[in-house]
């Protein structure tokens, strides 16, 4: 099947802003799909609020855009109810660690199969700049205008902890390995987190003066490095990108499977 | 065939009426005083073949239940005002996005914390506008375990019915208390199933396009229609529009299905109201103090009624304001501060004739409480 065809075409033009990364991740993850030749009835795609959350309106699944920070929860409801179906989630990082943090930890300490995907630009787009727990310290938004002092959560290590069974990060300059991440994401069983270093220039690449789109994502080649990395050894501020966390574990569905097993038996 | 007769608690009744109306999925988060209907399901719905969850707060229960909705089960879930209130915001995506479920409310006397384990019923207008924005809401109470059963599965009924979210408004005394309960024969009391789409795969499927009758029949997530479902306002493939032709008529749509049908939503009980003088309006546990002092007064001659209301949202003006008429006062029986009474005043014609005998300190209204208002308002003094 072509990309074009996972497209709902007729609710175009998206809302996105020009040089925005939110689109280069729908490329990824639409790739990432066609890959494994999901049927299109397989997918529910289930989003919260935020620029990134629009993405549900123009992808040919089910989809839910739901209210903000709430969609693991809705996901949730979902699979459970329908295990066989694949869950994606996409969601901005303030829709997954701040509003929706708590929803977060809980789908992850449940292995649950679903797949998150953090589309992280460090700042509240659609509300126009403010600063999010992901921006860091030292930032400009306009919630921020003396900069931030709230460090930062570190995705990929708050989701281990908290029991997500895969956990990767790339960006949008790493487009082929971000395709590959998604599709081992999707493809694992239990629940999986990919964080994607995405670009907002309207909001945090200018306030910032990080340059534009373009000068964005050459950023995030310039300050990332692949896992376990010399580079990385030399230089400890580079950001590592890879999957992190790839093990077998039971899934919530499976495990809940039994004790509907193990009720009925005791009737 | 013998009568499967139990000696329950409300919350059970509830629980039983639920799974009777085909409950299939419940998510819920412990809360006084309505986790024995969430221990209830924890324990029944794996015996059928049901999924349970328990979430990590009430939102998330919300959450999930309208998200297992969408693939055809029949969902509910329960708390108290605490948690109700955190339900508002999934509560109005349910009404925009048209999302069949229902949400149990066993009052306990508020505002915030308040009285976990003490009966109220504050909660009513909350249930009305506890959701920002316009919108309609069905909300449902009963004063006995028989009718909490009957109610109960009438809420799932008209979920399916209007596509909405229903609440069923209980309250400590009755969730706690034990009594009767006769579990009808399957097919005693009616089923409303969801209703789905005809359109054939492959035919462009309307998700948001009302039949004549105003009824949207539906599609399974997972099924062969793929459609996008938001809170925001939305066109009949319910992608985001704010068209102002759009915005418009699909909130008159979402009022209009609910409040145009007050009358046929209107469940209610009355006692000697044919000849009464003064009438009691009441509901919830508060009713069951209210029958009794009519019973009472009327083996001392006295020309009292009471109506129960079982439906409380769409306020039922019409049965109201018809059984008030020939009345010489209204005296609204209720465990807050005058939530119901306030709608009785906007619904008769002379609201200077309409009382409240209320308590609000977490303790049962009495029958004995109610006749000393009824006196101080007679002018007779206690």
């Amino acid at each position: 099947m072509a990309i074009k065809d996972y497209l709902r075409e007729r609710f175009f033009p998206h809302i996105w802003c020009p040089g925005c990364g939110h689109g280069m991740v729908l490329n990824g993850l639409l790739r990432a799909i066609e890959k494994l030749g999901l049927s299109k009835n397989e997918i529910v795609m289930v989003s919260g609020i935020g620029c990134s959350s629009r993405i549900t309106g123009y992808v040919d699944f089910h989809t839910l855009h739901t209210i903000h920070g709430r969609a693991l929860a809705f996901a949730t409801g979902v699979k459970i109810a329908r295990p066989e179906l694949n869950l994606i989630v996409p969601m901005g990082d303030g829709d997954a660690l701040a509003i929706g943090g708590n929803h977060f930890i809980h789908a992850a300490r449940r292995n649950i199969d679903i797949t998150a995907i953090v589309m992280n630009n460090r700042i509240y787009g659609m509300t126009g700049g403010q600063f999010s727990p992901l921006s860091g310290e030292n930032i400009s938004a306009t919630t921020a205008p003396f900069l931030t002092i709230d460090p930062s959560f570190d995705v990929v290590e708050l989701a281990k902890a908290a029991g997500a069974t895969f956990v990767a990060r790339t960006t949008t300059y790493h487009i082929q390995q971000m395709t590959d991440i998604i599709r081992q994401a999707i493809l694992h069983k239990g629940f999986s987190v990919v964080e994607v270093l995405s670009q907002c220039p309207t909001y945090f690449g200018r306030k910032n003066k990080i340059g534009e789109a373009a000068d964005m994502v050459a950023y995030f080649k310039k300050t990332t490095t692949p896992m376990g990395s010399k580079a990385k050894q030399e230089n400890p501020y580079l950001l590592e990108r890879g999957i992190f966390v790839q093990e077998e574990k039971p899934e919530y569905c499976s495990l809940y499977e039994k004790v509907v097993q193990k009720a009925m038996k005791g009737q | 065939m013998s009568k499967n007769i139990k000696f329950v608690q409300g919350n059970e009744a509830c629980a039983e009426a639920a799974l009777y109306a085909g409950l299939d999925f419940y998510a819920g988060y412990p809360i006084t005083p309505s986790s024995e209907i969430t221990e209830t399901l924890a324990y029944r719905l794996p015996q059928i073949g049901g999924k349970f969850i328990q979430m990590e707060d009430e939102i998330a229960s919300l959450c999930a239940i309208i998200g297992a909705s969408l693939t055809g089960r029949k969902v509910m879930t329960a708390t108290s005002g605490p948690g109700f209130s955190l339900m508002q915001e999934a509560l109005g995506y349910a009404i925009m996005a048209e999302i069949p479920c229902v949400i149990v409310d066993v009052q306990r006397g508020g505002p915030s914390t308040g009285l976990p384990t003490h009966g109220s019923q504050g909660d009513v207008c909350q249930a009305r506008w506890g959701t920002h924005g316009d919108h309609a809401v069905i909300a449902l109470t009963a004063s006995n375990h028989q009718d909490i059963f009957s109610i109960t599965v009438e809420a799932f009924n008209l979920a399916e019915i209007f596509r909405t979210p229903v609440i069923l408004l209980f309250d400590e005394v009755t969730a706690h208390m034990r009594e009767r309960l006769v579990i009808p024969q399957p097919g005693e009391i009616p089923l409303v199933e969801r209703l789905k789409t005809s359109v054939r795969e492959g035919v462009d499927y309307h998700p948001y396009l009302p039949r004549e009758d105003g009824r949207l029949p539906m599609s399974d997530f997972g099924g062969v229609h793929r459609y996008n479902v938001t809170g925001l306002f939305h066109d009949m493939w319910g992608f985001p529009s704010s068209e102002p032709g759009v915005v418009h008529g699909l909130l008159h749509h979402l009022v209009d299905k609910i409040e145009n049908r007050a009358d046929q939503l209107a469940h209610y009980r009355e006692y000697y109201t044919e000849d009464a003088e003064q009438l009691l309006v009441s509901y919830g546990s508060a009713a069951r103090s209210a029958r009794h002092v009519v019973e009472d007064r009327r083996l001392h001659g006295e020309r009292l009624g009471l109506l129960e209301l079982q439906t409380l949202w769409p306020f039922p003006n019409g049965i109201v304001r018809e059984k008030c008429a020939h009345v010489k006062s209204v005296v609204v029986v209720e465990q807050n501060m005058g939530q119901v009474m306030q709608a009785v005043k906007l619904a008769v014609e002379n609201p200077d004739k309409v009382f409240l005998a209320n308590r609000i300190d977490g303790v049962f209204i009495t029958p004995s409480d109610i006749i000393n208002i009824l006196r101080l308002i007679q002018g007779k003094g206690v």
